[in-house]
């Protein structure tokens, strides 16, 4: 596949490996923002071929992680209702509420589907008029501009059966927290290739300022993790605090104009809770008044959940890179990827999961 | 009930409860699984005349069998799946391959088969007939024949239009001898073909997840590939599988654990097809855990490797066949893939299915 | 987040109720996929899809810097050693 294969070309990862251990003079504690990319790291083994000095860490960038309990409760809670059809990409069924999954719910019963695109559940509202088809709108900003035209569709389309349940997050205001923290170790970020797609790299400039930190936008591919981590670090010695881009082919500084304009028309910005480390401000989406007709939370009564956090989860200090799964205690052993305790063991790009799947020794 | 309105209500025979029977029916009903004339007819009428054999022509309670000399093989399978009808098959034909691939990966020559089914109150009969006389298509190619069968029917709505049982026997020629632990270090695994076909054809007919590229299953009866595989490597012919629910990477798991060895493939040798790769890549999925229903993996000496590869690449089914990696002593009990670019990492077992991710 | 796979547009199908939509290929596979977010977009031009939405038309230009860099990297290590 053509803009996939070349990016995995052993040859070339081992150049650009050999280059950043060439470059690399001191120890270095880089972020990874973004799952996709901890997926990928772990995925091919990318950390092996790292000089020992160089620290990857993994960030809080799983949508699917960082999805408040309260949300969760709330999606199972709709989801068990007879009238509702409830949508959802993949990564969301099995994250555990306080008493159960969606596809816990799907299997006593209720109407949950998996689907590719939002405007999959649109089609399906369409098709149902009888039935209320509610889309679990989960992401970041590279998901957004994909659920603001499906809420557009539905209203263009008078649509009175399609309600989005909204926990759309923000990566800048994430990204602060984590550099604000007082026992913060990161000192260069890879900030999310798409996200960066979608919005430009406007954000990152004051970010890279206010905490002179290199910030370099990469991809996904194991090329593109080993030029960003090279330019990365190529910063770090220089002693330079700017905004780099590694992943020039499909982000621009001013992101994607369409989709960028529809995520605004639709939505505003707000206060988001992220599961493990506690609310963000203005970290989070939620459609606009005019359009909060399309809102689940606001069809759907949901007064009555009561919300109940697993003791032993440690989600927090995972997501923001102060342990790794390996030292929780309840990791392997009480929270598996069969019965796990928190998101990040479910989420196929949770830290918890991936050192599961591909590292349990280490 | 009626509207007041619009003149005399329509009249639904169907809705009556008038215990004549309706005579030509188009439809499964209850009384075709309950054993009277209806479910006699259905066997005359579908069954029979598809699977002519004279076991079952015999119609007894059980089929009583001759078998030539060697041990037997026994297994037996339950299809479910969903659609009933896919490209490149349908729940009829995987139902029998499936069984004679089972029997074939015991080094058994595939013998007879059973067929169970249990059907939902409502299947069209002609979807029942098309899916028996696929059923006799597969059984005649695997030189198999059904001897026994049996038939009941649910209420609408307590089951998923029609699930079937296949049992089949088969014999084990002497001095063939294929077990999971009989996986040495240095023997070389191999598949017959490119994989994850079958996972992704269905996919790509179910609901929510359509692709505008028509993508066929692999279902079919690999006892033709082991033949070739047992007739030039022998007792070097270590292990088979085919790799079905949960991959070649589940298979391969089950292996190196049952035989306390570990395994490491090499990721740019295993044959993936580019449209499974393109599915694959849009949904998030691996291919080493996606479903396959026309594929063999072998573990042989390495002494025979070669042969085992030529004698499948010469077989149609086995064109694209490859070796694909390695037994090795340690991690014990672990699948390892050597990545494309140069480093190593535990393949694990799946929990639960995969599930198309946007993350 | 942001499973985005490459992809080449094969068809401008339809405009409908404020959405355009295209035929994309993967691979061996071919998919119907939202192309509002860049109006500009030809057939045979290669896109980055994500969720059923081309986000981004692909810089083949700065793809091909990429290999350059990287392989001017690799003549320099051999000149070195």
């Amino acid at each position: 596949m053509r803009f996939v294969d070349e990016y995995r070309d052993g040859e070339a990862v081992r150049r650009a490996a050999a280059a950043i251990a060439s470059v690399q003079t001191r120890p270095w504690t880089l972020m990874e923002i973004c799952g996709g990319q901890t997926h990928s790291i772990l995925k091919f083994g990318l950390d092996q071929l790292l000089p020992d000095q160089l620290t990857l860490v993994h960030g809080p960038g799983c949508p699917v992680c960082v999805t408040p309990l309260e949300l969760i409760d709330q999606a199972v809670e709709i989801a068990a209702r007879r009238e509702v059809i409830f949508t959802s990409f993949g990564d969301m069924l099995r994250v555990p509420g306080s008493s159960k999954s969606l596809l816990q719910v799907k299997a006593e019963g209720g109407d949950v589907r998996v689907v590719y695109s939002p405007l999959d559940a649109v089609k399906l509202a369409e098709e149902n008029p009888m039935r209320q088809v509610v889309f679990f709108a989960v992401g970041f900003e590279t998901t957004a501009p994909a659920n603001a035209m499906a809420v557009w569709r539905a209203h263009e389309l008078g649509l009175a059966n399609f309600t989005i349940l909204c926990s759309h997050v923000l990566v800048p205001p994430a990204i602060d927290a984590i550099l604000g923290a007082p026992d913060c170790r990161i000192q260069g970020f890879l900030a999310a290739g798409h996200v960066c797609t979608v919005e430009g790299t406007g954000d990152y400039e004051p970010l890279a300022r206010k905490y002179h930190v290199p910030i370099v936008v990469t991809g996904f591919e194991p090329v593109d993790l080993m030029t960003g981590i090279l330019m990365c670090v190529e910063a770090l010695e220089k002693g330079e605090a700017k905004v780099g881009n590694a992943y020039k082919r499909s982000a621009h500084a001013t992101g994607n104009p369409a989709a960028r304009a529809l995520v605004r028309r639709m939505f505003k910005t707000c206060d988001r809770a992220w599961r493990g480390i506690g609310v963000i401000p203005l970290s989070g989406l939620e459609l606009r008044d005019e359009f909060k007709a399309f809102d689940a939370a606001r069809r759907f009564d949901s007064s009555r959940i009561r919300t109940v956090e697993p003791k032993e989860c440690i989600a927090g200090e995972i997501l923001l890179g102060h342990k790794r799964p390996s030292q929780c205690p309840a990791f392997g052993s009480q929270c598996t990827p069969e019965h796990p305790l928190g998101a990040p063991m479910v989420s196929a790009e949770g830290a918890c999961a991936a050192y599961h799947a591909y590292r349990r020794t280490a | 009930m009626t509207d007041p309105k619009s003149g005399p209500a329509a009249v639904d025979p169907s809705q009556w409860s008038c215990p004549a029977p309706t005579g030509a029916v188009d439809a499964i009903q209850v009384a075709h699984g309950g054993g009277g004339r209806m479910s006699q007819r259905l066997t005359e009428s579908v069954f029979l005349p598809a699977f002519r054999n004279p076991a079952l022509e015999a119609l007894h309670d059980g089929a009583v069998l001759s078998l030539p000399p060697g041990r037997v093989a026994f297994t037996t399978d339950s299809y479910v799946i969903h659609p009933i009808f896919f490209p490149g098959g349908d729940i009829g034909s995987l139902a029998v391959h499936g069984t004679v691939n089972d029997l074939a990966m015991c080094g058994a020559r595939p013998l007879h088969l059973s067929a169970g089914f249990i059907i939902e109150e409502g299947l069209p009969i002609a979807d029942l007939k098309r899916i028996v006389a696929s059923m006799a298509r597969a059984a005649e190619q695997a030189g198999v024949t059904v001897v026994t069968g049996d038939t009941k029917v649910v209420d609408r709505g307590k089951g998923d239009q029609i699930f079937i049982n296949t049992a089949g026997i088969g014999v084990v020629p002497e001095g063939i001898e294929i077990s999971p632990s009989r996986a040495r270090p240095g023997d070389l695994v191999l598949v017959s073909g490119e994989i994850a076909v079958h996972g992704i054809a269905i996919l790509s007919v179910r609901q929510g997840l359509q692709f505008e590229t028509e993508m066929v299953s692999d279902s079919a009866s690999l006892h033709e590939l082991v033949g070739a595989a047992l007739d030039v490597a022998g007792t070097h012919l270590h292990v088979l599988r085919d790799p079905t629910r949960g991959g070649v990477a589940s298979a391969l798991n089950e292996i190196a654990a049952s035989a306390g060895v570990s395994i490491e493939l090499e990721e740019r040798s295993i044959p993936v097809n580019e449209t499974v790769q393109g599915a694959c890549e849009l949904l998030g999925f691996d291919p080493l855990y996606v479903a396959n229903e026309g594929k063999c993996l072998a573990i042989v000496a390495p002494s025979h490797a070669n042969a085992v590869l030529e004698a499948w690449r010469r077989h149609p089914l086995g064109r694209a066949a490859a070796i694909i990696g390695q037994v090795r002593e340690e991690p014990r009990g672990r699948l390892v893939l050597h990545t494309r670019i140069g480093a190593r990492r535990i393949v694990d077992m799946l929990s639960g299915e995969q599930l198309p991710r946007i993350c | 987040m942001c499973l985005g796979v490459p992809g080449k547009v094969v068809a401008i199908t339809r405009h409908e109720v404020g959405m355009q939509m295209g035929r994309v290929q993967f691979g061996g596979i071919q998919k119907e996929v939202c192309l509002s977010f860049l109006p500009e977009i030809q057939v045979g031009e290669y896109v980055i899809v994500h969720a059923g939405f081309a986000i981004s038309q692909i810089d083949e230009e700065e793809a091909a810097k990429t290999f350059e860099i990287l392989r001017q990297m690799g003549d320099l290590d051999d000149a070195v050693r």
